[in-house]
């Protein structure tokens, strides 16, 4: 373990943080932007974090310990799963504990505890978010798993690192597997991320809500937790996007301070577009039922499986 | 210590203590004191002396031996290898908990009296003992119906209950049908010799048509017993009916004797098995899968939706047997010997953990009554012990990291990436796509275990009668709390409990995985960086970091906290029966997976007085194949009955018809 390979890992962790809220504030001013809305500050996020940090914390007489836990472990675990994808670095010590379905299993374990703590108050709005919650997760997550299968096995490895460092120093590496699965991820990311068309972050409406609805018994530090988590796991689909399907400019190999360096700008280049075609695609679709989500995340699943079948046909 | 020397006299020893626990219940079969409080506990200590002993005669070398009980000419031979043990242990350590948390939980009332019972049990237990080192088909086959006996009289516990007798009598048919399927197997694999010993089955050369009837006609017998679909009838229905600890002992440690009895067969007795045996175990395991998982998720009663999750993990426990013969047979033998790893490693992990939730469920009915789990609710407030308990299970269950249930399927996940290697071009297409399945009914499971535990003990009490429940009592606890740092102690030490089962693994096949230098904290099941994975890194990670959050946000902030009512959205009369019911949490499985499931629906209209909404979930299989054979059964039977006359000089007629037709052809 090299002295670059912790700062890498150090770095990453760090960035995650600190740049998740304000990717979501680039999404949401793009989204502005494109609703000729005029467009909050890039910095609401972290002004709405810190408001909500001095608060004093309101919860319900019915709430259980469980409910008070649950927004640090949603937190942790979308800390630690950033930890796991290689944003900039390929080279990240922390990696060799948990590889690509570690990192799936860790986003599942965020999604049962919030849907615990939804369902701990005793309100409908909680257990209706959650059951929703677990409906677009079930169909979600094996479609991610999916999705992560066809990449291990062109690179015939389930490290996240390996992966990407594989397909990143190909020469020109053409998959039309990784075509299907680039669709079927983004349909995840999109279902998972509680964006329209499966969910609206901006909603407060009771018939259509499912993160929201599950948040709505927060108030203060254990809101701010659930909202930055809520930002993390943006930020970390984004960075399994990149990491998956435009993995170019990540520091591979011996992982000098110079690719290193290099690898920020980039990340951010990358940030920023996919930013606006998350804008883009939410402006573009409308919202669908609730009874449609199914639908869309079986053609999400059916798209990561036709992509497997795409990589045995062609013999990979 | 010299009596190590033979650990197989140590385990029939202990087997036979057990026995003799259960004889003793008859002294003074009313006295609760005496048959719960002291002899469970014996029992409960008998068991986990046989996990020591299972445990560490695991990597001994395999030995038999011949007792003299039994018929004249046929003794009984029994054989402790290094597969045995390893069952041997789980049953050791699962009953451990079982009983110890049995030793608190029986109580007046039931129907069977607590002596009676006390001896049911221990048969049950010894004659699970019995199966997993008999080595002869007599020996087998006699433990393998006590087991199936015992078991009957312990599910029909309170036999005054109709509906208990019947659940009682379809897993008594059921287990005997397959007993057939076990019995023909058998018939089969001895070739001719009539040489009923494993050992000359084991050296018996079978054609290969001969050979693959004896695989399926034992997947036939071994898959009822299991509860593979579509002979999982029982399982549901038996579950419930019987007393939790019962429950517990069937689902964790009973349907495990099949997988025992399906290993011991397809690799043992049988030698080397031809690669596309596998297709059959790994397609009925898959459907299993994800048929017990759906069903899982739209049941209303707990105990069982724990049967059908039940036949989920059987499902991928066969799914893993499966696959592990296919890579087998095409001989990539590491990669089969990761497989059957897998499997086994899956055997263990349910064998715990849903042993701890169907504890989990005794102690939530003993203290409410209820087992419905629409009028449950909130009893994380009254219940803290069973409640954070049975939530270590609950998470396990759901495959999540860094649990036990996660470790098992990653495994089984890693070998179904190698799928595509098998070189027969359908199949290797096909194969992958496994993955996807096992993908969807670990997905599933997390949403049955967020329903399970969301409803029965988060949120507000359903009914006003669970103000009133109480957590349980110390020995219950102590149940819990043992399977439950088993669940932990499988979860944290994967790269130990794998070494173990790989000795097992190659006494079986001959296969081993191959040697990768790792610290012992890092799993990493094959060469050349493929994967790696460690689960008390990634404990201390998940820790560390939930620790750091609490003491930043507590240190820069302040930690003050106010309660106050739950939002109404200012409209107020918010009341518990608001909250999602059993029903309404699983209504979008019942809408996805409505062609499974045969859903009858009452809706109330608009004009009724008293609006009623009623749904039942049927089970497609019991229509289309249940019903159609228990009519043809009838009408056989019916058109034979002119033969039961109801004279006695009839009957000799009969007699002598057969003599006669006998005599006949023997001359």
């Amino acid at each position: 373990m090299r002295p670059i390979e912790i700062v890498t890992q150090a770095l990453e962790l760090v960035a995650a943080l600190a740049a998740a809220p304000l990717f979501l504030g680039w999404v949401n001013r793009c989204r502005a932007w494109l609703q000729n809305r005029r467009a909050p500050s890039l910095w609401l996020p972290y002004r709405t974090l810190r408001k909500l940090f001095f608060k004093d914390a309101v919860i319900a007489e019915t709430a259980s310990p469980l409910f008070r836990i649950a927004p640090y472990v949603v937190f942790g675990a979308m800390v630690v799963a950033a930890g796991i994808i290689p944003s900039m670095g390929t080279r990240l010590p922390f990696t060799v504990a948990a590889d690509a379905i570690a990192l799936v299993g860790l986003l599942a374990t965020a999604r049962v505890f919030l849907a615990l703590a939804a369902m701990d108050i005793g309100t409908a709005f909680g257990t209706l978010g959650a059951r929703r919650e677990m409906m677009v997760g079930f169909l979600a997550e094996p479609a991610l798993l999916m999705v992560i299968f066809v990449a291990s096995l062109i690179s015939a490895t389930t490290a996240l690192p390996a992966i990407t460092e594989n397909l990143a120093t190909q020469s020109l590496g053409l998959y039309p597997s990784l075509a299907f699965t680039a669709v079927a991820f983004t349909l995840v990311l999109l279902a998972e991320n509680a964006r329209i068309p499966i969910d609206n972050p901006a909603t407060h409406l009771e018939l259509t809500m499912i993160h929201e609805a599950m948040v709505l018994e927060y108030s203060a530090r254990h809101l701010a937790l659930m909202e930055w988590a809520s930002a993390l796991k943006l930020f970390n689909y984004a960075c399994i996007g990149f990491a998956l399907f435009v993995p170019w400019g990540v520091s591979t190999g011996a992982n000098s301070p110079a690719a290193l360096a290099a690898s920020i700008p980039l990340l951010a280049a990358k940030l920023t577009v996919a930013g606006a075609g998350l804008a883009l695609i939410e402006t573009l679709s409308a919202k669908l039922r609730v009874f449609r989500a199914p639908e869309f995340l079986a053609t999400a699943f059916l798209f990561a499986v036709l992509g497997l079948l795409v990589h045995l046909l062609l013999g990979g | 210590m010299p009596y190590f020397e033979s650990p197989l006299s140590l385990c029939l020893a202990l087997l036979t203590l057990w026995g003799l626990i259960g004889l003793a219940g008859l002294l003074r079969p009313a006295s609760l004191g005496f048959v719960a409080r002291t002899l469970f506990p014996l029992g409960a200590l008998c068991g986990v002396a046989l996990a020591i002993v299972a445990g560490l005669s695991l990597a001994m070398r395999p030995e038999a031996a011949v007792l003299p009980l039994g018929l004249p000419d046929l003794p009984m031979h029994v054989r402790r290898d290094a597969l045995s043990s390893v069952f041997l242990f789980l049953l050791g350590v699962a009953s451990a908990g079982i009983s110890v948390f049995a030793a608190g939980y029986f109580r007046r009332g039931h129907g069977t009296s607590a002596g009676l019972m006390c001896l049911q049990y221990h048969l049950f237990l010894a004659s699970m003992g019995l199966v997993l080192l008999a080595d002869d088909a007599y020996t087998f086959m006699v433990a393998w119906e006590t087991m199936a006996l015992s078991s009957y009289f312990l599910v029909t516990t309170e036999h005054r209950i109709p509906e208990i007798r019947r659940a009682g009598f379809l897993y008594l048919l059921i287990a005997h049908v397959g007993a057939i399927g076990i019995l023909l197997s058998f018939g089969v694999m001895q070739g001719g010799s009539w040489q009923f010993t494993f050992e000359a089955m084991r050296h018996a050369h079978l054609a290969a048509s001969w050979a693959a009837t004896a695989f399926l006609l034992a997947l036939f017998g071994f898959g009822a017993k299991a509860g593979l679909v579509p002979l999982h009838v029982w399982l549901p229905e038996a579950h419930p009916a019987a007393p939790s600890p019962v429950s517990a002992l069937m689902s964790g440690v009973m349907l495990k004797t099949a997988v025992y009895g399906a290993l011991r067969v397809g690799f043992d007795l049988l030698g080397t098995p031809q690669w596309w045996w596998g297709l059959a175990p790994l397609a009925v395991g898959l459907f299993s899968a994800i048929y017990g998982v759906v069903f899982a998720a739209v049941q209303t009663d707990m105990k069982r939706l724990l049967a059908w999750s039940s036949i989920e993990n059987v499902g991928i426990i066969f799914t893993g047997i499966g696959l592990s013969i296919v890579f087998t047979g095409v001989g990539m033998s590491s990669l089969g010997a990761l497989a059957l790893i897998a499997a086994l490693y899956h055997s263990l992990n349910h064998a715990l953990m849903k042993s701890l939730l169907f504890l989990g469920t005794g102690a939530v009915l003993h203290s409410t009554g209820e087992r419905n789990l629409g009028r449950l609710g909130g009893l994380i407030h009254r219940m803290p012990w069973v409640a954070w308990l049975t939530l270590v299970g609950a998470l396990a269950m759901s495959g999540l990291p860094p649990l036990n249930g996660f470790v098992s399927e990653w495994l089984l996940l890693q070998s179904f990436l190698f799928a595509h290697q098998v070189p027969h071009s359908f199949i290797s297409m096909m194969l992958p796509l496994g993955a996807a399945l096992i993908a969807l009914s670990a997905a599933l499971a997390a949403y049955v275990m967020v329903k399970f535990f969301g409803v029965i003990f988060l949120g507000q009490p359903r009914e006003p009668g669970l103000a009133r429940a109480r957590d349980a009592g110390v020995l219950e606890r102590l149940g819990l709390l043992w399977l439950a740092a088993g669940c932990i102690a499988l979860s944290l030490l994967p790269t130990q409990v794998i070494g173990a089962l790989g000795i097992v693994v190659r006494q079986l096949s001959g296969a081993t995985l191959p040697s990768v230098t790792a610290p012992w904290w890092l799993l990493v099941p094959l060469p050349g960086g493929r994967a790696s994975y460690s689960a008390p890194l990634f404990l201390i990670a998940l820790a560390g970091v939930v620790a750091l959050s609490v003491w930043v946000v507590h240190g820069l902030y302040h930690r003050r906290v106010r309660r106050a009512a739950a939002w109404d959205c200012g409209f107020g009369g918010l009341n518990a029966r608001m909250q999602d019911t059993a029903e309404g949490f699983g209504q979008p499985i019942r809408h996805i997976f409505g062609a499974l499931l045969a859903v009858r629906r009452e809706l109330p209209s608009s004009f009724d007085r008293e609006p009623r909404y009623r749904v039942v979930v049927g089970d497609r299989i019991w229509q289309a194949l249940y019903v159609p054979l228990g009519g043809l059964v009838q009408r056989i039977a019916d058109a034979l009955a002119w033969l039961q006359q109801g004279r006695i000089a009839t009957y000799l007629l009969y007699s002598f018809a057969t003599l006669v037709v006998l005599l006949a052809l023997m001359l």
